[in-house]
């Protein structure tokens, strides 16, 4: 097995507020990795240290045998981590093919010369981009909205856009921030589909998710985090047995609903 | 010797008016986060409003003396600002609450301008001449030190205008309730604060003071024009932004700070640059000082909390 | 140009070709149509063009990439001063416009990156307050750049620029066709400004779709969605920055050619807020509202002047509101008008950052490259 992202001794400090302390895990190349624990556990934080959108008091990760840049999100997008938002964000204004075509952005080399004068090489990167965007959205199964301004696409074809935005930067480990949330059953197992779809075509991922049984269901393997700390990794049938798991979260519910 | 003393006490005045406007500045953008771009304009009106005031008030008792006619204009020039305040908020800004971020601002500087056009259609473009009602003639405190008494006014009134308004900010039930809607416009409503009221108040009350500043520079300088409130007011801002935008305390330090800043600057700058720069080049000062803070240190001198709206 | 077309009222939507032929006839005979009420009105067609670029310029900071630049004028003024410079007796330098030109747009450019760099971190409405403060500093400076070494001449400014000459042949003299038939400058200069505002345009319509349009369009969207597909947001947003200097710097140079000298009163915040006004009221990132913008608000003020003030004296007996201040008035109220009743601008269109018609196209010939 290759190791694709190895987490050491992650920390990161908010104020008065540990977020994650000492936190390390590693991922395998081809997997599906789940990162789960109750509300406020620093899942979401661990997601912004390695994506860059922060930067961590201690620790680093490891990623294709070389240390990932800090706080630099482009860089690590460059290096093949993408990531899509909790709260989708997608740019509004554009369609959905123009979304898709702007995550390919990184992958692309025209500069304002070649744009200027729309030479060969410019004309046909920006063919072969139009193209890969329309295979992508069909990918993900929403190629019919090509033209649709993003905004007015329905909450589940916004979460697929997204993810499919995030692939069109070309990634080795996509990164998914609770792509499950507020979608219905049908949706669900949908979205289930299309993970395996995208693990099956050679991309890692990393899924934060609540929802236990789509987690349980679907990954190979699971790190439960705990405020801030990490309580426990293996697959999902002996973290489902876990002492201080079911304690997490059981002592969790109390607060949390 | 002297001329440093010298520079430091007509940065005092000059820093004390800019602490004045500064707070008006400053408290809208607490509250809303917006740079109420119009506010230097609210401040020139005053100033205009008062002069048409005590002109009136000369010409129908003429046996009225100085300070009666000051306060004539006062009392004229802080309500009207006031309703000004209240109508720029109500008319141009309330709708515009829930915008994208670009377009308060964009507005507000349409209402800067619109400002400027009314003064100058009611005005004229010309410069009219402020009566100079308390003496400029100036004092000798210190062997080569010169203070007029307008000078030493406009410092006394403007230390107890911020006083005042440190009261009202931290002692009251109004205060307190500024300082909730300033901290989080939606807890403040659930608990019960009327946010609408409590943003129209903070305009009033900035405006008020703007129109006394208005009053203040008029005098010390003796004119009065229709673009009188640009540059005063952006260095008002500045000096809200040197202090820590959104902290009162910290407007009334930047305003200080910025006169201080300016006046030794103007003083210095030519044998600083060996000649090159000259004192026309005092205005420099400001928008440099601007720029580095917001750079450098965008909570400026006393703020601490990172503002993360925009 | 299609983006104008579809913009005319009734005859866009139902007929595009007719529109499309209406829009190229009237850009080639409005200095004509000028020209039948008269040489001011053909002098303010020139002005106006030299607004519409200005602002084109503007809206690819503002509009595109959403960055509020209210120092803008500046980098009209750098273009300006540098034809002056290089192209007046004032140093005796009288080079050619194919050099003055583009170092004025070089300069400009310059000015924009070194501006930016420190700058565009900055968040929205602190970045637009900064920038003003640019403007004026460097107003201060031309001001005052007449002591002890003179560079600038002060405000009284700087006479007798060099015009336009292209191969030889001055575009700011009239032609003496026979004894009773002469063309009039003002129309070369048309052409001449026509000419670099239809450049601009296909320039801008290139960019906006590519991956730099698309990744400007990102960044005012979403600048955080932007980071996480790997746009660089600094170097993207310097680029818009630049590119939107560079076209200020082109205006300013046409501008001291066409006016023959420059002075800072020429370029002060008001100039800025004009331009600003024009894209806001054509409809920010929309190529089509803003030349439509910038030719209204340039027109408006000019009709006002010549039919206010008369109408003003028949019924009031005199003038209650000067041209200036109708002038100001227009602009201040475009602004706070435009933000309240139709933020998206006059002409709202949707931009198009892509082209789908590429799915259908054949692979470009040559060296398909992968």
């Amino acid at each position: 097995m290759i190791r694709l992202l190895e987490a050491r001794g992650i920390a990161k400090r908010f104020g008065g507020v540990q977020a994650l302390s000492d936190v390390s895990l590693s991922i395998n190349k081809g997997e599906i990795y789940g990162l789960i624990g109750p509300n406020g556990a620093g899942k979401t934080t661990f997601f912004n240290v390695l994506t860059g959108a922060y930067v961590a008091d201690q620790g680093e990760f490891i990623f294709a045998g070389a240390e990932l840049p800090r706080g630099k999100p482009h860089e690590v997008v460059a290096r093949g981590i993408a990531r899509t938002f909790q709260n989708i964000r997608l740019f509004r204004d554009m369609t959905a093919l123009e979304n898709v075509m702007a995550g390919h952005h990184i992958r692309m080399k025209a500069n304002v010369w070649g744009i200027l004068t729309q030479n060969r090489a410019t004309r046909e990167e920006e063919r072969l981009a139009t193209l890969r965007a329309y295979e992508l959205l069909k990918y993900v199964g929403i190629e019919r909205y090509a033209d649709t301004t993003s905004k007015n696409l329905s909450y589940g074809d916004q979460r697929r856009l997204e993810i499919a935005r995030a692939l069109a930067t070309e990634p080795q480990l996509l990164a998914l921030d609770e792509p499950a949330a507020g979608m219905n059953a049908t949706e669900t197992g949908q979205l289930r589909t299309l993970i395996e779809t995208i693990r099956g075509d050679g991309v890692t991922v990393l899924l934060i998710e609540h929802d236990v049984k789509l987690v349980m269901g679907l990954c190979d393997r699971v790190a439960v985090l705990d405020f801030g700390k990490k309580i426990a990794e293996d697959v999902p049938g002996v973290v489902q047995r876990d002492a201080a798991v079911i304690e997490a979260y059981l002592g969790g519910a109390h607060h949390a609903h | 010797m002297e001329t440093l003393l010298q520079q430091i006490v007509n940065g005092l005045v000059v820093g004390s008016v800019y602490s004045l406007v500064a707070l008006g500045y400053t408290m809208v953008y607490g509250i809303l986060g917006l740079i109420n771009f119009a506010h230097g304009d609210v401040m020139m009106i005053g100033a205009l409003v008062a002069l048409q005031a005590i002109l009136f008030a000369q010409k129908m008792w003429p046996s009225l003396g100085p300070l009666a006619l000051v306060g004539i204009g006062l009392a004229v020039a802080i309500p009207t600002c006031m309703l000004l305040g209240y109508v720029v908020e109500r008319t141009a800004y309330r709708r515009l609450r829930n915008a994208p971020r670009l377009a308060p601002l964009i507005t507000a500087i349409g209402v800067s301008f619109l400002l400027q056009t009314l003064a100058m259609i009611i005005w004229g473009r010309g410069y009219h001449s402020f009566p100079q009602l308390i003496s400029t003639v100036p004092m000798q405190p210190v062997e080569g030190v010169f203070v007029t008494p307008v000078q030493i006014t406009t410092l006394l009134v403007s230390a107890s205008l911020m006083a005042a308004l440190l009261l009202i900010v931290n002692r009251t039930p109004l205060g307190r309730a500024m300082r909730a809607t300033a901290e989080n416009h939606r807890v403040a409503s659930l608990m019960g604060v009327d946010t609408n009221k409590i943003i129209a108040i903070t305009f009033i009350i900035g405006s008020a003071l703007a129109a006394i500043a208005g009053v203040m520079v008029a005098s010390n300088y003796g004119i009065a024009h229709y673009t009188m409130g640009f540059l005063p007011g952006l260095k008002a801002f500045t000096a809200a932004v040197l202090g820590g935008i959104g902290n009162i305390g910290g407007a009334m330090l930047g305003g200080i700070v910025l006169g201080l800043v300016e006046s030794i600057g103007a003083g210095y700058i030519e044998t600083w640059s060996f000649g090159f720069l000259n004192s026309s080049y005092q205005d420099i000062f400001a928008f440099i000082i601007l720029g580095a803070v917001l750079i450098f240190r965008p909570t400026g001198l006393l703020g601490e909390r990172v503002a993360d709206r925009a | 140009m299609n983006e104008l077309a579809a913009a005319i009222p009734w005859l866009g939507t139902r007929h595009p070709r007719a529109a499309r032929w209406l829009v190229i006839v009237l850009m080639i005979t409005a200095p004509l149509i000028a020209a039948f009420f008269g040489r001011t009105w053909m002098r303010v067609l020139d002005f106006a063009l030299l607004y519409v670029m200005l602002a084109l310029g503007l809206n690819l900071v503002v509009g595109f990439a959403g960055l509020l630049d209210l120092g803008y004028i500046a980098f009209y003024a750098v273009g300006a001063y540098t034809w002056a410079f290089l192209a007046s007796p004032h140093f005796g330098l009288h080079l050619p416009f194919w050099i003055v030109l583009p170092a004025g747009a070089a300069f400009a450019a310059l000015a924009g990156l070194i501006l930016g760099t420190p700058v565009l971190r900055l968040r929205g409405d602190y970045l637009a307050i900064v920038t003003l403060g640019f403007g004026e500093i460097v107003r201060i400076f031309m001001n005052n750049l007449n002591y002890p070494v003179n560079i600038t001449n002060g405000p009284q400014g700087i006479n007798a620029l060099d015009p336009i000459i292209i191969f030889g042949w001055d575009i700011s003299r009239n032609w003496q066709v026979t004894d009773n038939l002469s063309v009039n400058s003002l129309l070369f200069y048309y052409y001449a400004f026509l000419a670099c505002v239809i450049g601009s345009v296909i320039f801008i319509q290139r960019m906006q779709v590519s991956r730099m349009g698309r990744a400007w369009a990102a960044i005012r969207d979403d600048d955080l969605a932007a980071k996480a597909i790997g746009i660089n947001v600094r170097n993207v947003k310097l680029l818009a920055f630049s590119l939107g200097a560079t076209f200020g710097g082109v205006a300013g140079g046409l501008f001291g050619a066409f006016q023959g000298f420059v002075s800072p009163e020429s370029f002060s915040l008001m100039e800025s807020i004009m331009v600003l006004a024009m894209v806001v009221f054509g409809g920010m990132g929309n190529l089509g509202g803003v030349i439509v913008g910038a030719l209204i608000l340039s027109f408006l003020p000019e009709i006002l002047r010549h039919h206010a003030v008369p109408l003003q004296q028949a019924v009031f007996g005199t003038v209650i509101l000067d041209p200036e201040v109708l002038r100001l008035l227009i602009y201040a109220l475009a602004l706070i008008l435009m933000m309240a009743l139709r933020p998206a601008g006059l002409i709202p269109a949707h931009s198009r950052y892509s082209r789908p018609e590429l799915l259908k196209a054949e692979p470009t010939p040559a060296e398909g490259r992968a």
